[in-house]
């Protein structure tokens, strides 16, 4: 029995919490929300560089070729930091269906710049209120050229290429666009999270590459191995949130002593301990999952995925409320970590949705 | 990551198998709710026989030292075979507080001579243990207790009451703490023993629970007679002596009983509600999901835990976390499977109600388990306090003297 992290793991791991403590602090996260600025630019370079963002990515397109359970260790240090970078939309989502989609040729092609961060990639699937379900696409692409609208388009106004969800016929599928191509046009929208820009993305005929043959079953497989990775950044955020609040209890001061005494916070946070170490363990199986390919992912994925969201709304909400009023101002940094929650939450489909896929993959398990 | 054993463990693995397999009845849909159909004599006999025989085989205490009467194996082979063990239909209940407590806080405190008298037949399963701790002034705040034990000459003479000790009804002999000295702040004054449950003065009353079982006892105590060479640990130690004890129990203390994600889901597929199959409810499904991610995260904490003990570290947070997640499911989904059976529900009989009325002797059993072993609000102090770092409660009784403390109803 091995459910751990390796040494090596966790040197990586500690590596990372210091470089993003020095260079990603709040005061960096700020700056997307009180400028003009979507992400942070020399953050994103310095990953390319130190091989973060091909941690998964195999040598010969570009990659460190560390593995998954690596970028596992990474999402979690970048939740906890709140990066204001696209890593997960080009990492997690763009990289992911690259490698399970992709021809060769077109791993050959792209791959290599996301491993260096000269290109920047996401997932363009939801096209407004209703959730994105296969009856609900209306994108359409017709003799090779791509017509609709998607909103939101996580990190869609940055982005240099999208893989969109689109019709073609009844059928869908998953299509290359070039979004600095013809035919596209963007508009960035106003988010709960402005670490995470967010944007509408119109498309007129424009040109596209097919990605794989499988369309809908193919997302779902690309939705499963980002929901792993995305439960470590949720775990890495809720464990920050958790620390923060601890430690503000302990030194606010009330009735005479330590908030942190009371067992109305200590109940608290022991709960926010509680949803934490079940999602942590949840999301090590979804690593093992998806490190080793195995039949479990898409079970061991929707469970992650489920879990981490409950623990980081939970942490990310009672954080607020341990530090009282001072919790609820701008200058606090509670509502950072509030907004990633509420987007983390939603940006990969609603908790409902993923506890019917849950369901829905343990009645596929048991009828097999 | 991966989830192969050493070649040791899987060797032991192996071995534990082969017994179990040869010599128990694995679990089927059909022997799920085991609490009907058995009297209590039967149990108990079932309960010695299997100690026996695992003991034969080299199953039991097998963490404890060789010349005791254990195997002397790391932690690790009691969770592999508590795994295996968990497949079969095998008698718990009995042997777990002796084993698990009272007998590792006799090898801390005992003479050597007490030691090798004690722990091998306990062991075997020819002797039964029990645990006189909790009292009616003294539960959460264990320490609140007021038992007597007064010095007469070499023994010790102890009158008070004790409540909710398991299988005192069957026990040979018992751990016991005790308050020697009133004129001091609580923790200094107490004193532990052990004991023969056959001693003169002690007398051993079932408790009726409200689900009707009785479990649990209550345990009075007229002049009895302890000699001090059954003392355990110094006069007015007793209060370390019993964290010794108590630190056990955190990993005696396990996961709730059944029903769990696995049966409200087979109840489920088996429901038809008035607008289809059960399982195609939205609402339903949303509350399978909820169950699945903790049964699962529990589950998958138990590995980190084997992990650390594979590698010979100290265990994460399973043990603090196991039973306050999982006794609060266990009557979450005993409410709900009474629920998928709307009216019929209400009805207990086990012939009548879907899976021998396991729902419905979870809600009626379930508060027992947010209770004992520590409350759900205790381990939560203990999260909050041990692994968190937190301040302790404001204490009002720790440097007055016993007798001078408040004592409201009990």
């Amino acid at each position: 029995m091995n459910f751990e992290f390796s040494d090596d793991q966790r040197m990586l791991r500690d590596q990372a919490r210091r470089f993003l403590m020095d260079k990603s602090p709040p005061e960096v996260v700020r700056q997307t929300l009180e400028t003009e600025q979507t992400y942070d630019r020399e953050l994103w370079r310095q990953f390319g560089e130190m091989g973060w963002l091909g941690a998964a990515i195999p040598e010969e397109y570009g990659g460190s070729g560390l593995g998954h359970l690596e970028l596992c260790v990474l999402a979690e240090e970048l939740g906890r930091a709140l990066a204001p970078t696209p890593f997960a939309s080009s990492i997690y989502l763009g990289a992911e269906a690259l490698l399970t989609a992709g021809s060769e040729d077109q791993k050959q092609n792209y791959l290599p710049d996301l491993a260096t961060g000269a290109a920047i990639w996401c997932l363009a699937l939801s096209e407004g209120p209703h959730p994105a379900t296969l009856g609900n696409i209306t994108t359409e692409v017709s003799r090779g050229r791509l017509s609709g609208e998607k909103i939101p388009v996580a990190d869609g106004d940055i982005a240099d290429w999208a893989i969109v969800v689109a019709r073609e016929g009844a059928l869908a599928g998953l299509y290359i666009v070039d979004l600095n191509g013809d035919g596209v046009s963007r508009q960035i929208v106003n988010t709960m999270d402005p670490s995470r820009s967010q944007a509408r993305l119109s498309f007129t005929d424009a040109k596209v590459e097919k990605l794989g043959a499988e369309g809908w079953p193919m997302l779902e497989r690309i939705q499963d191995r980002a929901a792993v990775l995305m439960a470590f950044e949720q775990i890495g955020g809720a464990q920050a949130c958790l620390e923060m609040a601890k430690e503000y209890a302990l030194g606010r001061f009330a009735f005479g002593r330590p908030i942190a005494g009371y067992q109305a916070i200590k109940h608290r946070l022991a709960d926010m301990y509680i949803q934490i170490e079940l999602a942590r363990s949840n999301a090590y199986y979804g690593a093992w999952a998806l490190s080793t390919n195995a039949a479990e992912l898409p079970v061991a994925a929707a469970t992650a995925r489920v879990a981490a969201t409950e623990a980081y709304n939970f942490a990310a909400r009672e954080n607020v409320q341990v530090h009282g009023g001072m919790g609820f101002t701008w200058e606090f940094n509670c509502h950072l970590y509030y907004r990633r929650a509420r987007q983390l939450a939603l940006v990969l489909g609603s908790q409902r949705r993923w506890k019917d896929r849950l369901i829905r993959a343990l009645e596929r398990r048991n009828a097999a | 990551m991966d989830f192969t054993d050493t070649p040791e463990e899987a060797a032991f693995r192996a071995r534990a198998r082969s017994f179990l397999s040869t010599n128990a009845e694995a679990k089927s849909s059909g022997n799920r709710n085991l609490s009907t159909g058995w009297n209590k004599d039967q149990a108990l006999a079932a309960a010695r026989t299997w100690q026996a025989r695992k003991a034969a085989a080299g199953f039991a205490g097998i963490t404890m030292p060789r010349e005791y009467g254990g195997q002397g194996l790391p932690p690790i082979t009691q969770v592999i075979y508590n795994q295996e063990e968990a497949n079969y239909v095998a008698p718990r209940g009995v042997y777990e507080i002796g084993l698990g407590m009272c007998i590792p806080t006799m090898l801390a405190y005992a003479t050597e001579e007490q030691k090798i008298r004690y722990a091998a037949p306990a062991v075997r399963g020819e002797e039964i243990w029990c645990q006189l701790f909790s009292e009616p002034a003294g539960g959460s705040d264990l320490a609140g207790l007021r038992t007597r034990a007064e010095r007469d000459g070499d023994d010790w003479v102890i009158n008070g009451q004790k409540i909710w000790t398991s299988g005192a009804q069957f026990s040979d002999f018992a751990i016991l703490v005790t308050r020697s000295d009133f004129d001091v702040p609580k923790h200094k004054g107490l004193t532990f023993f052990f004991l023969s449950m056959k001693s003169p003065g002690i007398e051993v009353r079932p408790i009726k629970q409200m689900s009707g079982a009785s479990n649990f006892n209550e345990v009075f105590f007229n002049d009895v007679r302890i000699p001090d060479s059954q003392r355990l640990g110094a006069v007015g130690d007793g209060w370390k002596v019993s964290l010794t004890t108590l630190m056990n129990e955190r990993f005696a203390v396990g996961v709730a009983p059944p029903p769990d994600f696995d049966e409200i889901f087979d109840l489920v597929r088996n429901t038809e509600l008035e607008d289809g199959p059960a399982l195609d409810n939205a609402m339903v499904r949303d509350r399978l999901a909820d169950w699945y991610v903790r049964q699962q995260g529990l589950k998958n904490a138990h590995f980190r835990t084997m992990t650390a003990l594979s590698r010979g570290e100290t265990p994460g947070p399973e043990s603090s976390i196991n039973k306050v997640v999982s006794a609060f499911k266990y009557q979450e989904v005993s409410f709900f499977g009474m629920e998928m059976q709307e009216m019929l529900g209400i009805v207990t009989d086990p012939e009548i109600v879907a899976m021998d009325g396991l729902f419905q002797t979870g809600a009626l059993s379930s508060p027992g388990y947010r209770i004992a072993g520590g409350t759900d609000e205790i381990l939560r102090n203990i999260i909050a306090e041990r692994v968190l770092g937190l301040p302790q409660d404001v204490r009002v009784d720790k440097e007055v003297a016993f007798r001078d403390l408040p004592t409201g109803r009990e």
